[in-house]
C-alpha cells in the first residue's frame, strides 16, 4: 500500500519565535527553517512501515512556498519514494489543507496518511481530524504505536491519563506523537539521491481548493511576562513564605 | 446565540474540563449540552445542576461509549443543525472529535481559545504560547475548543437544565475500542490539582523521583507532574507531563524541583498562581518565573522541605 506524509515547513524548534513589532504575526525573515517535527516523526514512521513490508511507495506533500521544496527534499533523503509540492504564498488554513490532501488521498488512494499531530507555528491540531471526516476514514490521533494487521491499523494513542488503543479499518488517518519513534537523519548519499527523486509541482486551484482565509489575525502579540520573585537563602526561609501562603501539610 | 457544549465524562462523572467550557459558552449565549455515551443517566443528571445550562442533549448508545470520533463526530454535526456554536475541552478527547465535526460543518476550527473578545472574536496561543494570536472567525457557525486554565469553572450546581434523549445512527463501521492503559492515583489530577509538585531530569532516575518528588506530594496532598526530559528519560509516565506537548496546569502552587524551565515547559505552568523553584544552577530560566526560588541541592533541600513544611 501507499502512504501519503504530508510535511510542513516550519520556524525551526529551537529558535525562538520573535512578535514583529507591527503587530502582524512572527518574524520569519533570515530564521532558520525546518521540517516540522512532529511530521518528521510521520515521515520516520512511513519508512519503517515501508521497511517492514507493510508500504510499497510513500508520497511526501507539502502545501506552501516554493522554498517548502527543501522540506520535501528531507523526507525524500529520509527515505520517501517521491514528492507533491502544491505551491503557494498564502498561509494556508487547515482546514483548506484538508480538502487539498483529499484531492491528493482521492488521486493516489493511499492506505495510510501519516500527519504531525499539530505544526508548531500555528498549533491548530486539526488537520488530521479533517482530513479523516472529510475522506470518512477512520483517525488514531496522538499515535505512540501504528501496528497494520490486514486490512486494519491499530493505533494506540497517547490521551490524558494514559494510553488508548484502537482498531481502524484501512484505509485510515494516523496523527503523530512525540513518542512514536526517532527519526533519523538522513545520510550523505541519501541526500544526494534525493536530488533526482521525482518532485511534481501543482497549486491549490489544481485540486479545485478554495484557500481564502475564514478566520482573519487581528493581530499577534507578547504572551504577558511573569516576572521573576525572590530568591530565597535556606528552605526554612522557603517554608516561612509557604505558610505565609497558607500551604503546610 | 445557542451554543452546544461537549461534555466529557469518565461514564460516571462529569469531568472539570467541561466546567470551564461551560464559562466560555455562557459569554456568547445560550448554553446547552452534549452528553453522549453508554449508560449515562448519572452524567446527564449531573451535567443539569451545573449553573447556567438550558437543555442536555442526551446520546445513550453503545457506539458512543469510548468517544470513537467517527461515531460521536456524524451526532454533533447533526445537532448543530440548531446551534450556532460548538465547544469542547482542549483535551486529547476533545482535541480528537472537535475538527472532525468542524470539517463535517464546512467550519475552520479555533483551537484552544484562552478569551471571548466578541460574539467571534478570541485569542489563542501560538508557537508554544510564545505569542498571542487574536482571531476573528468569518464562519457562519463556531467550533471552539477551551483551555481550560484560562477560564474559571462554572459551578456544579444551581442549573436545572432539561434533559432531553437524542437519537442517534450510531457505530459508523469503521473503528473500534480495543483498550485502554489508564494509570490509577490515588491524588488529584493534574489539570485540577490545588498545588503540583514536578520532578525534572535532575532527579537522574526513577527511584530517586518516588524517593524525593513523592513523600513532598503525599505531604501537600499534590498531583505529580514531571518536565518532557524527565518523561523522556523514563522515570515517571507520560501523563505526568506538563508542558506545551502534555498538560497545561494552573494550580495555585506549582513546585518545579530539578527543572530547568524550557520554553516548551513554560508554555504548561507559567499560569499557576505561585510557583516555586529548586535547581542548583543558579542560572537556570526556571527562576526568571518563580515567586520563591531555592539555589540549592535538591536531594538535600527538598527532604529538609519535606520535614519542615
Amino acid at each position: 500500500m501507499k502512504i501519503l506524509v504530508p510535511v510542513k515547513r516550519v520556524l525551526d524548534y529551537n529558535v525562538k519565535p520573535r512578535v514583529k513589532s507591527d503587530g502582524t504575526g512572527v518574524d520569519l525573515a533570515n530564521v532558520k527553517m525546518s521540517m516540522n517535527p512532529f511530521d518528521e516523526i510521520g515521515v520516520e514512521e512511513a519508512i519503517r512501515l515501508k521497511e517492514k513490508g507493510v508500504a510499497t511507495e510513500i508520497i511526501a506533500v507539502s502545501v506552501g512556498p516554493a522554498k517548502a521544496q527543501e522540506t520535501l527534499r528531507t523526507a525524500l533523503a529520509m527515505g520517501a519514494d517521491r514528492a507533491i509540492l502544491v505551491q503557494t504564498d498564502d498561509d494556508v488554513e487547515p482546514l483548506a489543507l484538508a480538502k487539498i490532501f483529499k484531492a491528493i488521498a482521492d488521486a493516489e488512494q493511499p492506505g495510510l496518511v501519516i500527519l504531525g499531530k499539530q505544526a508548531i507555528d500555528g498549533d491548530n491540531n486539526q488537520t488530521g481530524q479533517m482530513l479523516a471526516a472529510l475522506t470518512g476514514w477512520a483517525q488514531g490521533t496522538f499515535a505512540s504505536a501504528v501496528n497494520v494487521e490486514g486490512d486494519s491499523v491499530n493505533v494506540t494513542r497517547e490521551v490524558d491519563g494514559g494510553l488508548e488503543t484502537v482498531k481502524l479499518k484501512l484505509p485510515a488517518i494516523v496523527t503523530t506523537d512525540l513518542r512514536l519513534n526517532e527519526p533519523r537523519y538522513a545520510s550523505l548519499p541519501n541526500i544526494m539521491k534525493a536530488k533526482s527523486k521525482p518532485l511534481d509541482t501543482k497549486t491549490p486551484a489544481d485540486y479545485g481548493v478554495d484557500t481564502a482565509p475564514r478566520v482573519k489575525t487581528v493581530k499577534v502579540s507578547e504572551p504577558p511576562v511573569r516576572s521573576a520573585g525572590v530568591k530565597v537563602a535556606d528552605v526554612d526561609e522557603l517554608v516561612a513564605k509557604l505558610k505565609a501562603l497558607g500551604v503546610h501539610s | 446565540m445557542k451554543t452546544l457544549v461537549w461534555v466529557e465524562h469518565d461514564g460516571s462523572a462529569v469531568k472539570d474540563a467541561t466546567l470551564a467550557v461551560v464559562t466560555a459558552a455562557s459569554k456568547l449565549g445560550e448554553v446547552h449540552l452534549l452528553v453522549a455515551g453508554s449508560g449515562v443517566d448519572a452524567v446527564a443528571k449531573e451535567a443539569a445542576q451545573i449553573a447556567g445550562v438550558g437543555k442536555v442533549h442526551v446520546a445513550d448508545n453503545a457506539a458512543f461509549g469510548h468517544n470513537l470520533p467517527e461515531n460521536i463526530a456524524p451526532l454533533v454535526a447533526e445537532l448543530m443543525a440548531s446551534h450556532d456554536a460548538f465547544l469542547a475541552p482542549a483535551t486529547t478527547t476533545g482535541k480528537n472529535v472537535a475538527p472532525r465535526v468542524a470539517a463535517l460543518l464546512d467550519v475552520m476550527q479555533i483551537s484552544e481559545i484562552l478569551s471571548v473578545e466578541g460574539p467571534k472574536s478570541f485569542t489563542r496561543p501560538i508557537y508554544a504560547g510564545n505569542a498571542i494570536a487574536t482571531v476573528e472567525s468569518s464562519d457562519a457557525k463556531l467550533v471552539l475548543t477551551v483551555r481550560g486554565t484560562a477560564f474559571d469553572k462554572a459551578a456544579t450546581s444551581g442549573g436545572s437544565g432539561s434533559i432531553e434523549a437524542v437519537s442517534a445512527d450510531g457505530d459508523a463501521g469503521i473503528s473500534s475500542f480495543v483498550g485502554a492503559e489508564i494509570a490509577k492515583q490515588d491524588r488529584p489530577e493534574l489539570t485540577s490539582a490545588k498545588i503540583i509538585v514536578s520532578g525534572g531530569r535532575a532527579l537522574g532516575s526513577s527511584e530517586k523521583y518516588e524517593e524525593v518528588i513523592v513523600p513532598l506530594a503525599d505531604k501537600l496532598g499534590a498531583a505529580l507532574g514531571a518536565s518532557r526530559a524527565a518523561v523522556d528519560a523514563g522515570y515517571v509516565p507520560n501523563d505526568y507531563q506538563v508542558g506545551q506537548t502534555g498538560k497545561i496546569v494552573a494550580p495555585q502552587v506549582y513546585f518545579a524541583i530539578g527543572i530547568s524551565g524550557a520554553i516548551q515547559h513554560l508554555a504548561g505552568m507559567k499560569d499557576s498562581k505561585t510557583i516555586v523553584a529548586i535547581n542548583k544552577d543558579e542560572d537556570a530560566p526556571i527562576f526568571q518565573v518563580a515567586d520563591f526560588g531555592l539555589v540549592a541541592d535538591l536531594f538535600n533541600a527538598v527532604p529538609e522541605l519535606t520535614g519542615k513544611i
